[in-house]
């Protein structure tokens, strides 16, 4: 009925973009948290323990998405593109083996404790705990990004009767993409959640919340964005060099450039038309990709045109780039803007509050934009060189494909709706609550930093009565 | 040692290695399900004591079914292919009911209070649905991942078996978890439950012989069959002991509270014991060995010199967290 194929990439693309979201934040927030945790150890100040606790709990519930929708993962490698295995198990399977025993077990284990612990164990165990989850993640990311930089640019390996062998595990492991898309990802896992961060703080502060917390995470956050946003444009640029060196054809694409020339155009906007091999209503900068690329107004820039038959895709490549790029550069600007705002006022107008609400997921589809790129930029292959996408698609009953795809989807849109609602639900109930009694023993909060709290919990006190002082939940 | 890494022992080496990860999969997330399947709707109280009491274990639980699935794969990936293309709607049902149930656990505590019950159905049903899909495919498994009138029917038989065994594993974990009416009400599931499990064992090791020739023969060779049949009589001795054990329960002092559940640990053990001798060498029934399906040497030794290294460290911290949240289930909070 349907291209198996067709169905097949689909649904793996929707099963690995939802997935995605969720490790995203938990890799970056996983370190926010211990720097909460550790701050607090140091100073004894409970506003550093109400922020690791307004955002643990973000986390718990981001952790768990990730979580389900990984184990989906594992079983799509063999059901849909058992080709894959087939081919590259070799050397895929080691990586894949290594990311669960020394970063899944870690991080779901320590997170009982990172979690529910607090008051069972002592406090560096605790601080501890976090550190591990925070490392677990970093290591998932590790090993899975090797696999994924390994697809893009293979090494240390050759083929005997179609299979791969390994051969250097060091040139695996360390193939010439990996830094650049390890570093790239971590950013983009930072800024995510700087927005992410500043944006529910926003979003705390917008709706009258007073307490110290949320203006210190969105401090926290706001300076972070303004110090790793233009930091990522430089990454983002060498990882480009990167992939100019390595994939020609995926930068070809990436610039919608059709034609090999010397002193090449930047084309800021336009329709790429695969039929003419044209760009349609392009606006260009004269010699500006050939600069960028090959830091000379006159240099060489491959074409689409040169890789007949082994290049992706154009318009995809060519679109996602431009929404990635753009939403990079539009983080530059909401953070310094906001940063100029916090140093001289000490505070954010509301039109920043509000541009900071609306961008608290933007980082998500920055992350989705730029995985587009690289994913779709890959095509035709599965393995650069390697192995075909086509070669390594299923035989299961392309029905059934369609019937578990829309399944997923379903799901899928349900929860992230739910997932996406529940975290203003969460602001807006940490704003109604008192936080008096998470004061540690024998520390008492100096008048000078808490007096709006007090100011606020003084007249809101005939309203909350009834809302318990600690905010306990289960799970 | 020289056996373990050579092209023979290997994949006998990853064999028993998925084989654990598998067992300890079915005990560990086998009591969390059981919870979720038992989750009390008509009394919220006792859904909050239920889930806390395996709130810091669950995501750590299911990291034994990535492990089982991500060695077949790596392992044995024409095994996984040809497993799971057979199994592949039951699984990916199996997949939907443990997202759903792995959401609403973090979701029943965050959302409006009135929506709760909404996600504590969701766990319920979501538990329901793995434990029920995994019987499922374990019942295809055992006909040879064949699709007929009977397979099905066996295979939905078997669903019913593993959502009693994961009933009793998880009433026996509250049993040891909570204290008072919800302890006594969790002693009347796992009697019930036991019963249940203990019929369904019975038959499933009855059909299997019945069905596959060479597992017939298996247990029926001597002088093997003299020691294989300890399995099934350990299992069955564990049922009855267990029986008179939860009938006198509670006892002062909270005395022998942990005892069913390690009975029953026994019993799943027994269970997994007599399933594997029944298939080895196969890894895919009556198709593929161990040996036909294994990944090139090279690899596996990498996997294993890693895996040797990393279990201990996974024992160690999978202990300190057991340590952490010992004795009876309390209000868990996040701070």
């Amino acid at each position: 009925m349907f291209d198996i194929l067709i169905l097949s990439r689909i649904q793996f693309a929707a099963n690995i973009s939802f997935h995605i979201l969720f490790p995203t934040i938990t890799i970056a927030l996983g370190w926010l948290l211990f720097y909460f945790k550790v701050r607090y150890d140091l100073s004894k100040h409970p506003v550093w323990m109400r922020a690791y606790r307004f955002w643990v709990k973000v986390f718990a519930l981001t952790f768990a998405l990730g979580v389900v929708s990984g184990i989906t993962m594992s079983f799509q490698f063999g059901t849909n593109w058992p080709g894959f295995m087939e081919t590259i198990g070799n050397i895929a399977g080691p990586l894949l083996a290594y990311e669960i025993l020394t970063a899944f077990f870690l991080e779901a284990t320590m997170l009982g404790i990172m979690l529910f612990g607090f008051r069972r164990v002592p406090s560096w165990v605790h601080t501890g705990a976090t550190f591990l989850v925070a490392f677990g993640t970093t290591m998932s990311a590790f090993w899975i990004i090797v696999l994924n930089s390994w697809m893009q640019t293979p090494a240390g390996f050759e083929l005997i009767d179609g299979v791969v062998h390994a051969t250097d595990w060091f040139a695996i492991i360390f193939n010439p993409s990996f830094p650049y898309r390890f570093t790239h990802m971590l950013m983009a896992s930072s800024l995510t959640v700087c927005f992410l961060v500043a944006g529910l703080s926003a979003y705390r502060i917008y709706r009258g919340d007073n307490k110290k917390a949320p203006r210190i995470t969105l401090r926290t956050a706001i300076f972070s964005a303004a110090l790793l946003a233009p930091m990522q444009v430089f990454v983002g640029d060498l990882h480009g060099l990167n992939t100019l060196e390595h994939q020609p054809q995926k930068v070809a694409a990436m610039e919608g450039l059709w034609e090999t020339q010397k002193g090449a155009p930047l084309v800021l906007f336009g329709i790429p038309d695969k039929e003419t091999k044209t760009n349609k209503f392009a606006i260009e900068i004269p010699k500006m990709t050939s600069f960028i690329l090959t830091h000379d107004f006159n240099g060489e820039v491959k074409g689409i045109n040169e890789f007949e038959g082994k290049h992706p895709p154009v318009a995809p490549v060519f679109y996602s780039f431009r929404v990635m790029v753009g939403i990079g550069f539009s983080m530059i600007l909401v953070a310094w803007w906001c940063s100029y705002s916090l140093i001289r006022k000490k505070a954010l107008a509301k039109p920043q509050l509000c541009i900071l609400i609306a961008m608290t997921f933007i980082g998500w589809v920055a992350t989705l934009a730029g995985w587009y790129v690289t994913e779709i930029g890959r095509q035709p292959y599965l393995v650069s060189g390697v192995l075909k996408t086509a070669d390594a698609v299923t035989t299961i009953a392309s029905d059934n494909v369609l019937f578990t795809f829309i399944l997923y989807v379903t799901l899928y849109i349900v929860l992230l709706t739910v997932y996406v609602k529940t975290l203003f639900l969460l602001a807006r109930k940490a704003i109604e609550v008192e936080e008096y009694d998470l004061v540690p023993p024998g520390i008492i909060e100096t008048k000078s930093e808490t007096a709006s709290e007090h100011k606020v919990a003084a007249t809101a006190n005939s309203t909350t009565r009834s809302i318990p002082l600690t905010q306990t939940k289960e799970a | 040692m020289d056996f373990m890494f050579s092209a023979q022992g290997l994949p006998i080496v990853f064999g028993v290695l998925i084989s654990i990860s598998i067992l300890l999969y079915a005990i560990l997330d086998g009591y969390d399900l059981g919870v979720g399947i038992l989750l009390p709707m008509d009394n919220a109280e006792q859904r909050d004591v239920a889930i806390s009491s395996i709130g810091p274990f669950w995501d750590a639980n299911e990291t034994w079914l990535v492990l089982a699935v991500g060695l077949l794969l790596v392992a044995f990936p024409a095994a996984h292919s040809a497993i799971l293309k057979a199994l592949y709607l039951p699984a990916t049902l199996m997949l939907i009911g443990l997202i759903l149930r792995g959401v609403a656990f973090d979701f029943r505590a965050k959302v409006k209070q009135t929506r709760k019950i909404v996600w504590d159905y969701t766990f319920k049903i979501g538990s329901y649905v793995t434990a029920f899909m995994q019987g499922f495919m374990l019942g295809l498994y055992v006909m040879g991942l064949e699709y007929n009138v009977y397979s099905i029917l066996f295979a939905t038989f078997s669903g019913f078996c593993v959502v009693a065994a994961y009933s009793l594993i998880g009433s026996t974990w509250l049993i040891m978890k909570t204290t008072e009416d919800f302890q006594k009400r969790a002693i009347g599931w796992a009697k019930r439950a036991g019963v249940l499990s203990a019929l369904g064992i019975l038959t499933v090791s009855l059909i299997n012989p019945l069905v596959n020739q060479s597992v017939l023969k298996i247990w029926t060779q001597l002088p093997w069959a003299y020691l294989y049949a300890a399995i099934p009589l350990l299992c069955f001795f564990m049922f009855i002991l267990g029986y008179l054990v939860l009938s006198r329960l509670p006892l002062a002092d909270d005395h022998g509270a942990s005892l069913p559940f390690y009975m029953v640990v026994i019993v799943f053990v027994c269970c997994f014991l007599g399933l594997s001798f029944s298939f080895y060498p196969y890894v895919v029934p009556g198709e593929l060995t161990l040996f036909e399906a294994a990944s090139a040497p090279e690899s596996l030794r990498i996997i294993l010199v890693g895996s040797l290294f990393v279990l201990p460290f996974i024992g160690g911290y999978t202990v300190i967290s057991y340590y952490t949240f010992r004795g009876k289930a309390e209000k868990l909070r996040y701070y």
